[in-house]
């Protein structure tokens, strides 16, 4: 790129985080992971944390994250990211700690391991992407996968009478006496993004002053295997996730609250 | 240190606690859970990390995660538990971190029963998980025994960055004998943990701790990475007992609390004039092939015994090479084989050898 | 005078245009007939003058293609006199 000369008045106000790793990413064009994880590298950046944050990625398709992200990473098997960031977090209680899982991995297959991980309270972070589908492994079925959506294993819609109902993850965390914080934002305009950023900094937040879990789910699209583009699904999820997955906070303790206010 | 009276599962937990271990994760499952609860009541008051969790499955990813932290970590478990935790084994054996895992075997398969048994052999040395891999497998036969290798599962869990599985029987693990611990080692601290954890990436480049490598040529360069090491274990951490095996014309060959009971089948045959001599081995991976093929050469007849179906039997007939007849007799889902029972089989495999 | 800048990192971009979509002042398109080294059609700016320096393009961005300058606010009398 040729050099650019910056007129002296200007000042910069958005650049690449350091949290971030210069790679490119392998997401499809319009793919709010993207948007996620920058979200993330910000926050980190601006709590200038870093160097003591490990993360987690699930299996699915931000199963390569640790590609990018700037900082130590493991990789679970599926689902099991909440009992790895556990035994993770135990031994290493001055490092940060957060999962990074899809829908599949989170509201299926670790079910167990998430539920149990709020539930005692333990002090890491998720950060939880519902696209209501299975991405990388072609478009299928997910839990949280809407009433009537056709998806490449339910060809006919998704039937709640044989396929069950989409799972409300942020709802049903947030009841769990283990969890600080946990909220359902969404990635799909520029004021949801700045809330989402706001909920995941807050989220960290709470790790760093030891209040409990906190988790921040966030809606997300997956224009390749919904078949639209990326603005079109941006809208699509819009008009139809958000209505099934309301927005806000599920959870939020006084002392979540007392932290907010005091920012 | 002087000898003390220690039941099998306390002791192996104690033994642990003294080889430094920094965090236990387990489920309560019988003939194991002792196992747990002696770790729930010393590792709190010793300021370490004690963890129930919510299945095995979670506890061997909990295992995991604080491996790739570096810390000293173990779980353990029971036949039924260790089949969930399989998942885990293969994912810590590809990412090359440390970690120890006790199985106290009970009967199979499905839920089976919770008396002794060594159905799980097969898992334990061939079948661990997915993928091409194993285990260091240790197999005491005594709560010394076991106490003794239970550090020493830690040393080679670390010195190879691999999964050690220490597997006992539930009657070693119920047993009580008179014992001695070794002196506490003091904990690693945790600006002492290696260059390879995830400690957080201060002032240098980020640790990536994974298994995926989507490249054949990628996923092949791990594989023959893993495979080199697993010869370098085979090379050097080979061990075994041998007992009055110098003149032996009639080999046996049984590990863990089979292993003991012939002991004393060498002695009551001896008594009969019959020269057997015993090998037990202790690591059942590697396998102490070598040496049984050495002996092979010296015998007439080979004679495995195990509390399953014959499944080590089938790693002695490799190693014979049908040098000699390999004959086998077991007992399973409960039953332990007793000299009296075994003498006889020794006496038929004397006269088919003659 | 423009009272922003963006910078565009165009080997990052995938030519998803959500940026395109969000511009307030619509100053961004797609490039048409040129292609990236991924083989995308990039972003890129139509009219630099009338950049805001808003940032929106940078915040709804999936692959951080954007680096985003404003003009300073004018300093106050009191701050520019110590």
């Amino acid at each position: 790129m040729a050099t650019v000369e910056i007129p002296a008045d200007m000042e910069l106000v958005y650049k690449y985080p350091e949290s971030l790793t210069e790679a490119h990413t392998h997401y499809c064009p319009g793919c709010t992971h993207g948007v996620i994880h920058r979200l993330i590298a910000e926050v980190l950046d601006e709590l200038g944390v870093r160097e003591r944050t490990i993360g987690i990625a699930p299996v699915g398709c931000s199963v390569l994250a640790y590609y990018y992200f700037n900082m130590d990473f493991a990789e679970a098997a599926h689902g099991r990211a909440p009992a790895m960031a556990t035994g993770l977090k135990r031994v290493s209680p001055d490092k940060v700690v957060f999962t990074y899982q899809g829908d599949g991995d989170l509201a299926a297959i670790g079910t167990a391991e998430i539920i149990h991980a709020v539930n005692r309270g333990e002090l890491f972070t998720t950060i939880f992407v519902n696209n209501a589908i299975y991405g990388m492994t072609g478009g299928q079925m997910a839990p949280t996968t809407l009433p009537g959506q056709v998806t490449t294993s339910s060809p006919y819609g998704r039937d709640v009478e044989t396929a069950g109902f989409p799972i409300h993850m942020a709802e049903l965390v947030g009841q769990l006496p283990g969890a600080a914080y946990v909220t359902r934002q969404a990635v799909l305009d520029v004021p949801g993004i700045r809330r989402t950023k706001k909920a995941i900094k807050l989220a960290f937040q709470t790790q760093l002053a030891g209040l409990g879990f906190s988790m921040v789910e966030v809606l997300s699209t997956c224009g390749t295997n919904w078949h639209m583009g990326p603005l079109e699904a941006l809208e699509w999820a819009k008009e139809h996730m958000v209505e099934y997955f309301p927005l806000g906070d599920t959870k939020m303790t006084d002392r979540v609250r007392a932290l907010k206010e005091g920012k | 240190m002087a000898k003390e009276l220690w039941e099998g599962n306390a002791a192996i937990a104690e033994a642990a606690i003294r080889a430094g271990v920094e965090a236990f994760f387990g489920y309560p499952i019988t003939p194991q859970t002792e196992v747990l609860e002696h770790f729930s009541k010393r590792l709190p008051e010793l300021g370490r990390v004690f963890l129930q969790a919510e299945s095995e499955v979670a506890s061997i990813n909990m295992v995991y995660g604080a491996a790739c932290a570096g810390a000293r970590v173990m779980t353990s478990s029971s036949s039924p538990g260790v089949s969930l935790m399989q998942e885990g084994f293969s994912y810590i054996a590809c990412s090359e971190v440390p970690a120890v895992v006790t199985n106290i075997m009970r009967g199979g398969p499905g839920l089976g029963n919770v008396q002794p048994a060594q159905g799980d052999y097969f898992q334990a040395v061939k079948s661990a998980g997915h993928g091409d891999f194993h285990m260091i497998v240790l197999a005491p036969a005594n709560v010394q025994e076991a106490i003794d290798l239970m550090v020493l599962a830690f040393d080679l869990a670390e010195k190879y960055r691999t999964i050690v599985m220490f597997v006992a029987d539930g009657s070693i693990g119920q047993m009580m004998e008179p014992a001695e611990m070794p002196p506490m080692r003091p904990v690693r601290p945790p600006e002492e943990r290696p260059d390879w954890a995830l400690t957080g990436a201060q002032g240098r480049k980020p640790n990536i701790i994974t298994s995926l490598y989507l490249g054949a040529e990628n996923m092949e360069r791990v594989n023959l990475r893993l495979q080199a090491k697993l010869k370098e274990i085979a090379a050097n951490e080979v061990r075994w007992k041998e007992y009055s095996t110098e003149d032996a014309d009639l080999l046996l060959v049984a590990f863990g609390t089979v292993g003991r009971v012939c002991q004393t089948v060498v002695r009551e045959a001896r008594e009969k004039g019959l020269k057997v001599g015993l090998l037990r081995p202790i690591t059942l991976w590697p396998f102490p092939s070598g040496r049984i093929a050495e002996l092979a050469e010296q015998v007439r007849g080979v004679l495995v015994v195990e509390m399953n179906a014959g499944q080590m039997v089938e790693d002695v007939r490799l190693a014979v090479e049908g040098r000699r007849p390999v004959r086998f007799y077991g007992r399973m889902g409960g039953p332990i084989p007793l000299p009296d029972e075994i003498l006889p089989e020794m006496e038929k495999l004397d006269a088919e050898c003659r | 005078m423009a009272k922003g800048m963006v910078l565009i990192n165009e080997d990052r971009c995938k030519g998803c245009g959500l940026c395109v979509s969000v511009c307030p002042v619509h100053i961004l398109r797609l490039a048409d007939g040129r292609f990236n080294a991924k083989g995308y059609r990039p972003v890129e700016v139509t009219d630099p003058e009338a950049c805001t320096g808003c940032a929106m393009c940078a915040t709804i961005c999936p692959d951080v293609v954007f680096t985003v300058y404003r003009q300073r606010r004018k300093p106050k009398q009191a701050a520019a006199t110590a």
